[in-house]
């Protein structure tokens, strides 16, 4: 019997494994911010800490850019998403950029960012490729790209990783949208194929993908690797200096930074709440641009130029790890050569050992937060199933919360928490963190699959005397393989590309792909980044591989189990 | 005699919880066997990590120590974790056994009493380091008084690209000049990155009629009276910098791949041996040269450092130890290797260790030690936490 109570709790306990450490590091930023530090000596409450960061002159600069790059990265993404799918889905260059974008979901951030740079900088691959033909430069001209002061890089490094998150949501979410039939009508009312779609199917996919928009929203207001990578310096956007503030020898810095860390919080819902005001103004907008009729006369030209967008922003990222590719082999390449004067294996050889450690403790904190994830995650709609349980959309909210909040604003309270608490393990103290941003997205990667299940496999099961674990155990889990395979490889990606919670609650003990790799980047050695970043690649690409081939096998006598 | 056997037979117990003694080195070698070494030093530079790798595997090899290198991107980072650990209350088992240190971080932790010791001039080695000729015994004018052992010696040299840049410059005026010829062909790591500080620091020293006025803690008289001169300088430089100043390379490795690829002409290095060594990896066109100025340039030695709330100071004290033999000095001035200036009195070495010396080819791109010149002195390092703050705050935020 208690075996049966084991199930109730397990969403308790999910809920306690991705809300507790976002709580406590919140509690862990608001003591310090107010200027009580007891282990420094300082007991507050006083408000020094605002004062002294509302004293730096880069502030407005950085809280500018923190906006801007966020506001004009979740906008742009969702633009390029929203039109290809309202003017292609169905097609076959929608299918192409479907299978395109899909892979590149799962490559890191930080791998995506260095590829960029190394594609658009002055002396990259781009202006190589150029030159001197075309341009006519035997020198890379003088140009701010990367780190540019408005953060305009920074910028396109995020929609080119956010454009396949936003257009893998709203494919599952279109699935419920009955889209198809509501365009066939628009159309044989005249409507070209992207107004009509936008009239009436838009509203009912928006409804349901935006709880991932504000995820997008607030991870691009706060993002620090990619910041660090392709950010401006002077100053940095807000999150980058509160990780430096946080790392600052003097203590009295580290109340600043929790002062940073408040007012990054206090952005990210305020830019939030315009958005939310922003829906409503564009609904209003919307419903009177309904109203007029229009049939959509530019529709062509506004389908083909989002097109051309999202396969830009597909090409960046894979032309990015060729580049990276190209630079991990490379002898001495001077401007303007367009490739390498050699290539050599001496690269691989000296970072070789090096990645082979980081990708062991990778690939360790990975597969075990995934696995506790995905088993919480089953539990969880276990209980759903057996208990009649119903989540409602508060619940959903309640899964998409952790991802909400800054991750600048939790992880430094949480580093010293977890310090207080002795809890001297780096390792499994990362592994805690990570579970706060793995949970949800394999929450929300198995679940309608799980509940898609068709319940009367369950009921000829039980029919034939099978236990309600025997039910799960032998016929629903195996039957689940592949979105369970996935559900695991999203997981480890998520996992794999971790940045913060990796170095600021591993103490720089633990040190993963992603760590070692954005340590690089301020050396400047491409061979040595291009090493990392292919090697991280490809610790987050090999389980989606894997997640397809397993199934492929296991199921290779049983056609219509390979699917589902 | 006799009470002090009884009291050491009373303190024993204690004495095995306690520290060890470094002047009693049999004690520290065999306490080290079996520790793990975690060494805090700056990620950065492959280079580098490839040496520290390999100092992992001799003292495995000949100590029983185990070596693991934590990478950082910031030495201040290693300070707040034990800052942090020291409010936690972890005294006994830190995470840091041993720091890549200098200067303002050492200054501020020898005086927030987070470091073990005296222990440097206990050490074996200690004997054949140069300890009168070099400035091992004061870390930017900060006395060390053994809180941290020598491992390397710095000085600032110009990198330029013989091709595109022939002519060396004299002194920081005639850099200036330079600049304001080239436009866009020189750049310095930011501030407050060490080698952007020292960057300002070399401006300084060579600028300033009397640099003896470094050598003391700033005041604001003294500040006032210095620094207008320094930013008369910087602002007309900065919009001849590279990207006019609106951006700058994160570190000095970072120039690197700029000078390759013909964006910049001229850097600036800590590391005499350092152009050399990024030649023979492909980092760096085999045409590239290094130079010093005229009055000579700013030196100084890197140390290591152990936090007191270290688990494996036994273990730290041999890999400190370690890093002062002759034949962990010699690699690590083998340009093939880190091209680093070595911290030993070649007169204190047996035949045999020198003759590891003169086997050294040091290099297309790497000066001699006459060549090298005069070495300047660090300023004091209050000067140098103000100055980098007023960077900041005039060029770091200005665009």
């Amino acid at each position: 019997m208690n075996r049966r109570r084991a199930f109730p709790a397990l969403p308790v306990l999910t809920l306690l494994a991705m809300l507790g450490p976002v709580a406590a590091g919140l509690w862990g930023t608001v003591l310090p911010a107010f200027g009580h530090l007891p282990a420094a000596g300082l007991t507050g409450p006083s408000l020094d800490p605002f004062r002294e960061l509302f004293g730096w002159a880069g502030l407005p600069r950085a809280v500018l850019l923190s906006v801007t790059t966020g506001v004009i990265a979740t906008s742009i993404s969702l633009a390029i998403v929203m039109l290809v799918t309202a003017g292609w889905s169905g097609t076959r260059p929608f299918r192409a950029l479907e299978r395109l974008l899909s892979p590149l979901l799962s490559v890191p951030h930080a791998a995506a960012a260095f590829g960029l740079a190394f594609l658009i900088a002055p002396s990259g691959w781009l202006s190589r490729i150029a030159s001197p033909g075309i341009t006519g430069w035997d020198r890379p001209p003088d140009l701010l790209i990367v780190q540019d002061s408005w953060g305009l890089t920074m910028t396109a490094g995020l929609i080119i990783k956010e454009v396949p998150f936003l257009l893998l949501i709203t494919l599952a979410a279109l699935s419920q949208a009955d889209a198809p039939r509501s365009v066939a009508i628009s159309q044989a009312l005249g409507y070209g194929r992207l107004t009509g779609w936008l009239k009436t199917v838009f509203p009912r996919v928006y409804a349901q993908i935006r709880p991932p928009v504000y995820v997008v929203l607030a991870y691009a207001m706060s993002v620090v690797d990619v910041a660090v990578i392709l950010g401006p310096n002077t100053p940095p956007s807000l999150s980058v200096q509160i990780v430096k503030l946080m790392s600052d020898p003097d203590l009295a810095m580290r109340l600043e930074g929790a002062a940073g860390a408040l007012l990054q919080l206090a952005l990210v819902i305020g830019a939030l709440a315009v958005w939310r005001l922003g829906e409503v103004i564009i609904a209003r907008l919307g419903r009177r641009w309904i109203m007029t009729g229009r049939r959509g006369r530019f529709d062509p030209l506004v389908a083909q130029a989002a097109l051309g967008l999202g396969a830009i922003s597909a090409l960046a990222v894979l032309l990015g790890l060729v580049v990276l590719t190209l630079w991990s082999f490379a002898g001495y390449w001077g401007f303007p050569d367009a490739l390498p004067d050699s290539f050599t294996l001496k690269n691989w050889m000296r970072h070789g050992p090096g990645t082979l450690e980081a990708l062991a403790e990778t690939g360790l904190i990975a597969i075990t937060v995934a696995t506790v994830a995905l088993i919480l995650t089953i539990g969880c709609l276990e209980a759903e199933y057996r208990y009649g349980l119903t989540f409602s959309a508060r619940t959903v909210w309640l899964l998409y919360l952790p991802l909400l909040i800054p991750q600048t604003a939790f992880l430094p309270g949480l580093q010293t928490l977890m310090l207080n608490l002795g809890a001297q393990d780096g390792r499994f103290a990362v592994m805690l963190a990570h579970l706060v941003f793995v949970l949800p997205y394999v929450f929300l990667s198995l679940a309608d699959p799980f509940r898609a299940w068709d319940s009367r496999m369950g009921v000829i099961a039980a029919a034939l005397r099978a236990s309600p674990n025997g039910v799960l155990w032998r016929v629903r889990l195996p039957m689940l393989l592949r979105p369970i395979l996935t559900a695991l490889a999203v997981g480890v990606a998520v996992s794999v590309g971790q940045y913060l919670a990796t170095l600021l609650v591993g103490g720089g003990r633990v040190a993963t792909l992603t760590t070692e790799a954005v340590a690089l980047a301020s050396g400047g050695d491409r061979r040595a980044i291009g090493v990392y970043g292919l090697m991280q690649t490809g610790a987050a690409l090999v389980p989606f591989a894997l997640a397809l081939l397993i199934p492929a096998i296991v199921w290779r006598n049983r056609k219509g189990l390979r699917h589902g | 005699m006799k009470h002090l056997a009884i009291l050491a037979a009373i303190m024993s117990p204690l004495a095995a919880m306690a520290d060890p003694d470094p002047a009693d080195w049999d004690a520290v070698t065999q306490e080290a066997n079996g520790q793990t070494v975690y060494w805090n030093a700056w990620g950065g530079s492959t280079t580098t990590n490839d040496f520290i790798a390999w100092v992992g595997d001799r003292v495995a090899e000949d100590y029983g120590v185990t070596l693991e290198h934590v990478k950082l991107t910031d030495t201040a980072d290693a300070v707040t974790r034990v800052l942090s650990e020291k409010q936690a209350g972890e005294n006994d088992d830190g995470a840091i056994d041993m720091i890549w240190i200098n200067g303002a971080n050492f200054a501020a932790m020898k005086e927030a009493d987070l470091l073990f010791g005296p222990y440097a001039e206990q050490l074996p080695n200690w004997a054949i380091v140069d300890s009168a000729g070099k400035s091992v015994q004061t870390d930017f004018t900060v006395p060390v008084e053994g809180f941290e052992s020598p491992w390397a010696m710095a000085q600032v040299v110009f990198v330029h690209d013989t091709e595109d840049m022939p002519n060396t410059v004299g002194s920081m005026v005639e850099l200036l000049e330079w600049a304001r010829e080239n436009p866009g062909r020189f750049s310095y790591p930011q501030p407050p990155d060490f080698l952007g500080t020292t960057f300002l620091k070399q401006v300084l020293v060579d600028i300033l009629p009397d640099p003896q006025i470094l050598a003391t803690p700033v005041t604001d008289a003294t500040y006032d009276e210095v620094t207008p001169i320094l930013w008369d300088y910087l602002d007309l430089l900065t919009p001849n910098l590279w990207r006019q100043g609106k951006a700058y390379p994160a570190t000095g490795t970072a120039m690197f791949p700029l000078i390759a690829d013909g964006e910049i002409d001229l850097s600036i290095s800590f590391s005499p041996g350092a152009a050399s060594t990024a030649i023979a990896n492909n980092e760096l066109p085999p045409t590239v040269r290094t130079f010093v100025l005229d009055k000579g340039t700013i030196g100084n030695a890197s140390f290591v450092a152990i936090p007191y709330n270290s688990g494996s100071k036994a273990g730290a004290m041999v890999v400190a130890n370690f890093l002062m033999s002759p034949e962990a000095q010699a690699r690590a001035q083998d340009p093939e290797v880190l091209g680093y200036g070595t911290v030993l009195n070649m007169d204190a070495l047996s035949a045999d260790d020198r003759a590891l010396f003169d086997a050294l080819d040091l290099g297309v791109a790497t000066l001699s030690p006459a060549d090298l010149g005069v070495v300047q002195a660090e300023p004091h390092p209050s000067w140098m936490t103000r100055i980098a703050d007023d960077w900041v705050a005039r060029y770091g935020v200005a665009q």
